[in-house]
């Protein structure tokens, strides 16, 4: 405000005008911030809501979960105990089923990332017989949705006796015609001169790729390895139909079955949820402005 | 290692010809045996008899698949609530997302923290929250009518996934709770690609924000949205894990959906054959549907 005065009285104008012409619209605009935080609150408010209900349920006594359920008591840890986790570790053999997870989850990420950037970047920067073709090919295949394919797929399974095992939850899943589209746009907006160049002091097609490419598509390999885990840790459909017992089950099976299992207790169900929920929680967090880049840069926009 | 230059040459142009395979075979290899072949399998299957375990010798049978499929009641159940769940989930969702996706990308203080609570859901797993919703939505005792009840004066009391009238409402809720989080990231990026000059532009044409908002953000935002309808679209049409934790399709078929349909005809009853049938059906779905609101966005370009 000094500034705007100091300025206006260099330039000679009269100081009176300037402050009734900015006074409104400052007004304006804490007004309308104001109303921006009232909605935004509001709306976090309902966001918020079940997973509060979720972290607080997981450390109450368990028959207090449902028994506050109903009030605002709900969201306030009335006494705190940690006797629901210890339960739950044990009665839902919850170790044995987030290192499954974790097995399934990091195998299909990495697996993705290589074999679909791979093939992203040859189609986009290695010239070879049809490669237009494949383009269109992979663009086609993005369309079939994995539901689709479900059953026979689940046959084809267990015709190679692949039921029940980690690769049959795996090996499916590592190629993505979507991923491979992703990067194959991305590797496109690479200049080819920085490929040339590389080329031409000597670097095979392999160096270039590692030297050169990779670093610059961190963006998309950020944005892939997300979205990959985020699918891969949330499969429901596919564990339902080809695991039969626990030995190879993923998290979010287990809790589905976990769930109707007598006796039912409400405290451990949550105690489960909220073991799955926060690790992602907190990573995500962290990641969060690399995220949104990220997707910004990646063209998945459009 | 390399003698002479023509080996030189030689070894470059042979690591030139056979890179562009190495990099493709993985990812081609793996979309052929678990993406095309299957989807192929799928049509071949759905005109035969063939079941998991039978002594029955595979035949083929025509359309009978189809027909059976077609003059189902539960089939028609199940897509009935499919549209339904789209033809409310799609708007609602673009819509909420769009307004978060302002919300969040104003300057002020903290809008972060507002858009990490906006996304939280979708981190939640749609499996687990379904868990949780179950519990919120328990008629006596859960969290939701509690609150209806205080703010109605007990007139509220609906009886959610108990109920044929509301089991669907109550699973189109928590869905667009737990989804619209991704939608919103993927338009916050597609908003702050769009040069503030044209803001700027507009602003001195004397442009109000509802202006902006329609000849300037819309427009720009044209591929985002068109990419998000056609996501929330196809997510919708394979809607199976909140129904099969919540509901598993009931009460009396009321929250039915294909996708469930699919597992109990394929996996449950272990006709392959017939599931097929149900998967190519849900494909051609998708499929007419992607090609409509294509050609309807086209139409609307020109």
């Amino acid at each position: 405000m000094k500034a705007l005065a100091r300025v206006a009285q260099a330039r000679g104008e009269p100081q009176i005008s300037k402050v009734t012409v900015i006074q409104p619209r400052r007004v304006r605009k804490i007004a309308g911030a104001l109303a921006s935080y009232a909605g935004m609150t509001l709306l976090a408010a309902v966001f918020l809501f079940p997973l509060a209900f979720e972290f607080v349920g997981s450390i109450k006594p368990n028959d207090r979960v449902l028994a506050e359920g109903s009030s605002w008591r709900a969201f306030v840890p009335t006494s705190i105990t940690f006797q629901n986790y210890a339960e739950a570790i044990s009665r839902a053999d919850l170790g044995h089923l987030f290192m499954n997870s974790v097995i399934i989850t990091s195998s299909i990420v990495v697996g993705g990332l290589v074999v679909n950037s791979f093939f992203g970047y040859a189609l986009a920067r290695l010239p070879f017989r049809g490669r237009g073709l494949f383009v269109g090919i992979v663009i086609a295949l993005i369309i079939i949705p994995f539901q689709a394919l479900a059953v026979p797929l689940f046959f084809i399974m267990a015709q190679v006796q692949w039921l029940d095992t980690y690769q049959v939850q795996i090996v499916p899943f590592v190629a993505s015609p979507f991923f491979t589209y992703l990067f194959y746009t991305f590797f496109l907006s690479i200049p080819k001169e920085l490929i040339e160049s590389a080329r031409v002091d000597g670097a095979g097609p392999f160096t270039t790729f590692w030297r050169v490419v990779v670093p610059l598509a961190r963006p998309v390999y950020a944005t892939v390895a997300i979205l990959s885990f985020l699918f891969a840790w949330g499969q429901l459909l596919w564990p339902v139909l080809v695991t039969r017992g626990p030995d190879v089950r993923p998290l979010t099976l287990g809790i589905a079955e976990f769930q109707n299992l007598p006796p039912i207790r409400w405290g451990d169900i949550m105690a489960v949820a909220t073991i799955m929920t926060l690790p992602l929680l907190v990573i995500f967090v962290g990641f969060q402005d690399a995220f949104v880049r990220s997707v910004a840069r990646t063209g998945i926009k459009g | 290692m390399i003698s002479s230059p023509t080996q030189y040459l030689k070894t470059r142009i042979n690591q030139d010809s056979v890179a562009p395979w190495l990099f493709s075979l993985p990812g081609i290899l793996l979309l052929l045996a678990f993406l095309v072949t299957p989807f192929l399998l799928a049509v071949t299957y759905s005109f035969t008899n063939l079941r998991l375990l039978s002594p029955i010798p595979l035949r083929f049978v025509g359309l009978e698949n189809y027909v059976e499929t077609l003059q189902d009641p539960i089939f028609y159940r199940a897509l009935a609530n499919m549209l339904l769940f789209v033809v409310i989930v799609v708007p609602v969702q673009t819509g909420l997302a769009l307004t978060l996706a302002i919300l969040v990308n104003q300057k002020l203080f903290a809008v972060k923290a507002f858009r990490t609570i906006y996304f939280a859901p979708v981190l939640s797993v749609m499996a687990v929250a379904a868990v949780v919703w179950r519990i919120l939505y328990v008629p006596d005792g859960g969290f939701i009518n509690g609150f209806l009840g205080a703010v109605s004066g007990g007139a509220l009391h609906p009886l959610w996934l108990h109920s044929t009238s509301t089991a669907l409402l109550a699973i189109i809720i928590m869905s667009v709770w737990q989804g619209v989080g991704f939608q919103m990231i993927v338009l916050l990026a597609g908003l702050q690609d769009i040069p503030e000059d044209l803001y700027e532009a507009a602003n001195i044409d004397g442009a109000n924000r509802w202006h902006q908002f329609r000849f300037v953000t819309v427009p720009q935002l044209r591929n985002s949205l068109l990419f998000v309808v056609t996501i929330t679209t196809i997510f919708a049409f394979g809607l199976f894990d909140q129904v099969y934790v919540m509901t598993r399709g009931g009460p009396l078929n009321s929250t039915q959906t294909l996708m469930l349909t699919l597992v109990d005809v394929g996996y449950g009853r272990q006709r392959i054959g017939q599931a097929s049938a149900i998967a190519v059906i849900f494909f051609v779905i998708v499929l007419a549907i992607n090609i409509a609101q294509r050609l309807l966005i086209r139409e609307e370009e020109a």
